[in-house]
């Protein structure tokens, strides 16, 4: 074993009548984001720099749900989140509620490497942006169209989305799915509800890291943070793997999944597919995600419990995947 | 087996040279946060009200650092963070920045309770605070002149300092501050009743000098704060290093993927963080508690069913 490896994902939670040209987008952006990964890896660029880099190409796409094409708030701006871990010594970046900086996964990195703290957020992360000369971008720049459209439907649903529906409501547990009759330019509307983004990689020396960065959940409450930038849930790195995971954030928080990854090998000597399996078999509950990891050894995993995930995985021996379905 | 509860004001560097009149009014602190969570569960009150009526006691008074004596911001403003989870469900709440939430705990318990989320943070969790018509005050209520000085301390010595015992030093004191790294701050509650069931709660003022939207570990579940059907941890000290360690879910991990006991897990924790950083309180499903730290002193106390309570501040000096 051994050699680098990198894996990617755009989301867990696809509608399972995604049409095909869709299907097609998707798995080119990730193809294109695995071969800038090897290209880097190649180039023997850190695993730091690796997950940056991809992440920060998904940001860029309107394709998924981060950066450009985040999920709107309630009140139709967004708030995006991310965080960033390096395995070796676990240092960790991460931000939440940042409105106009172009590449919220760079300015965790920032907050990591030239701050004295490990996570800022809303107008302190924006603020300390400003001093850091990240790149910024009006508010809009983020908002696509059909992220606009979703958001009017989901309202006149009266419900926050993501692959399946979950209902505003009051004490229950929301984790119903519901049938949606809802539907935007003739399709359901779950075909537009985008996900998280994350990258984890290996390199040569046997260093992972982990970066996870978001728009959130569709018409959720301004304020409102997700698993993405939650060290031990969203993004985990350690001297034995990467992690970085997709779904129903509540259900990552709770189920802590990133770190139960590392903690089943850790501390039950379980290998990476075997403690991805564990984690997405025993530690979501009624919830509905998706990760993918890579070990110290080379190796490289993914999972999930939803309908689909949007992923690839290259590893040194040539292997590539891109993949949606089981 | 009976119910259990500890509490915490806070793990850092507590000098044995701390003054009476600093020791006093926060071991009677203390005592009587202690006896309000007795009183709760001989009233038969759930984990989870122990808890959050433990902590809101906690956050009212001024002596620690959580609501009112909350450490400040480098803009001299209070940003509160708390959370609260309980075990058997796994539920649980968060909130960061708050600025005029009377007892951030109750805010967190409501994001848990009526919100389809988990965690909300700074103006959306103060509009929530205000749609829900939780007890809300003028910022000015948290801010107290001892906090105004280390903040004017922390900032003359241009450090984020984490310490807050620290006797006030005049301004031109010589007296050097032990490491400059010292760290207080965070108060925490976990119980758990006759039944196993498990609950924990976490509230803080965050850093003195903190950046301006600093989220430290407290709101994070599984650093800062965590129960699962096992144990119940809430832990205190340098938010970073807890977070990276994720202690409060290593702490039940150990448990459930190692088999360690309540005891060993929580030590085995603590002693592999960086030295001076790290505190925690767990109770396990059996009714077991524990309370061990890395840093000088951590303020702590405990009770039990059978009648046993304790206090304390340094290590091997509970005292019943």
């Amino acid at each position: 074993m051994g050699g680098w490896a990198i894996a990617v994902h755009g989301g867990a939670g696809v509608d399972p009548n995604l049409p095909q040209d869709r299907q097609e987008e998707a798995k080119q952006l990730l193809t294109r984001c695995l071969n800038l990964g090897i290209s880097a890896l190649r180039s023997s660029l850190p695993a730091i720099d690796v997950v940056e880099l991809i992440v920060r190409e998904l940001e860029s796409d309107p394709l998924f749900n981060s950066g450009r094409g985040s999920a709107l708030t309630e009140n139709g701006t967004v708030e995006m989140e991310a965080s960033i871990m390096d395995g070796p010594d676990r240092r960790c970046g991460a931000v939440s509620g940042i409105t106009t900086v172009k590449n919220p996964i760079s300015l965790a990195r920032l907050v990591m490497e030239k701050s004295p703290h490990s996570y800022l957020a809303f107008s302190g992360a924006q603020e300390f942006a400003k001093q850091q000369g990240v790149e910024m971008a009006d508010n809009n720049y983020f908002i696509t169209e059909d992220n606009v459209g979703m958001l009017k439907l989901a309202k006149e649903a009266n419900s926050i989305m993501f692959d399946y529906r979950i209902p505003i409501c009051g004490s229950e547990p929301c984790s119903a799915v519901v049938e949606s009759p809802i539907q935007m330019n003739g399709l359901p509307i779950s075909v537009y509800a985008p996900e998280t983004v994350g990258c984890v990689v290996v390199d040569s020396q046997g260093r992972c890291a982990a970066a996870t960065s978001t728009g959130g959940l569709m018409n959720k409450m301004t304020g409102r943070i997700g698993d993405s930038p939650l060290i031990g849930a969203g993004t985990y790195a350690c001297d034995l793997c990467g992690v970085s995971c997709t779904g129903e954030g509540e259900a990552i928080i709770r189920g802590t999944l990133a770190r139960d990854v590392a903690a089943l090998m850790e501390y039950k000597g379980l290998n990476l597919q075997e403690a991805v399996d564990y984690v997405i078999k025993k530690r979501l509950d009624h919830g509905k995600a998706g990760l993918i990891a890579v070990s110290s050894n080379g190796e490289v995993a993914y999972g999930f419990n939803s309908v689909g995930m949007f992923r690839g995985f290259a590893t040194e021996d040539g292997s590539m995947e891109v993949g949606i379905w089981e | 087996m009976g119910w259990a509860i500890a509490l915490h004001g806070g793990a850092g560097d507590i000098p044995r040279s701390l003054p009476l009149e600093r020791r006093e009014p926060r071991e009677a602190a203390l005592r009587h946060c202690l006896q309000i969570g007795v009183d709760a569960f001989n009233s038969h009150r759930s984990p989870l009200d122990v808890v959050e009526l433990v902590v809101r006691e906690l956050e009212n008074n001024p002596h620690f650092n959580a609501g009112v004596g909350s450490v400040l911001t480098s803009n001299g403003t209070v940003e509160m963070e708390a959370c609260i989870m309980d075990g058997i469900t796994k539920r649980c709440g968060a909130v960061s920045g708050l600025s005029t939430v009377k007892n951030a705990i109750s805010l967190a318990r409501l994001v848990m309770e009526k919100t389809p989320h988990i965690y909300l943070g700074f103006d959306g969790a103060e509009a929530f605070a205000r749609e829900q018509g939780i007890e809300t005050v003028d910022s000015s209520h948290f801010i107290t002149p001892e906090n105004i000085e280390r903040l004017k301390q922390a900032k003359e010595a241009n450090r984020v300092q984490i310490d807050y015992t620290q006797p006030i030093k005049k301004v031109g004191d010589k007296i050097p501050v032990p490491d400059g790294d010292s760290q207080i701050g965070t108060v925490g509650c976990v119980a758990v009743d006759g039944h196993g069931n498990l609950a924990t709660a976490t509230s803080t003022g965050g850093l003195v000098n903190k950046m301006v939207g600093r989220i430290g570990d407290t709101p994070i579940i599984g650093a800062g704060t965590y129960a699962n059907n096992l144990c119940a941890v809430s832990a205190t000290g340098r938010g970073e290093a807890i977070i990276r360690g994720t202690v409060a879910r290593d702490v039940a991990a150990l448990m459930e993927y190692k088999g360690l006991s309540l005891n060993d897990a929580a030590t085995y924790v603590v002693e592999g963080a960086p030295s001076g950083t790290t505190g925690l309180i767990a109770v396990s499903a059996k009714g077991e508690v524990t309370m061990p730290f890395n840093t000088t002193g951590m303020f702590r106390a405990c009770a039990s069913e059978d009648g046993y309570t304790a206090v304390g501040i340094w290590p091997g000096e509970l005292r019943e």
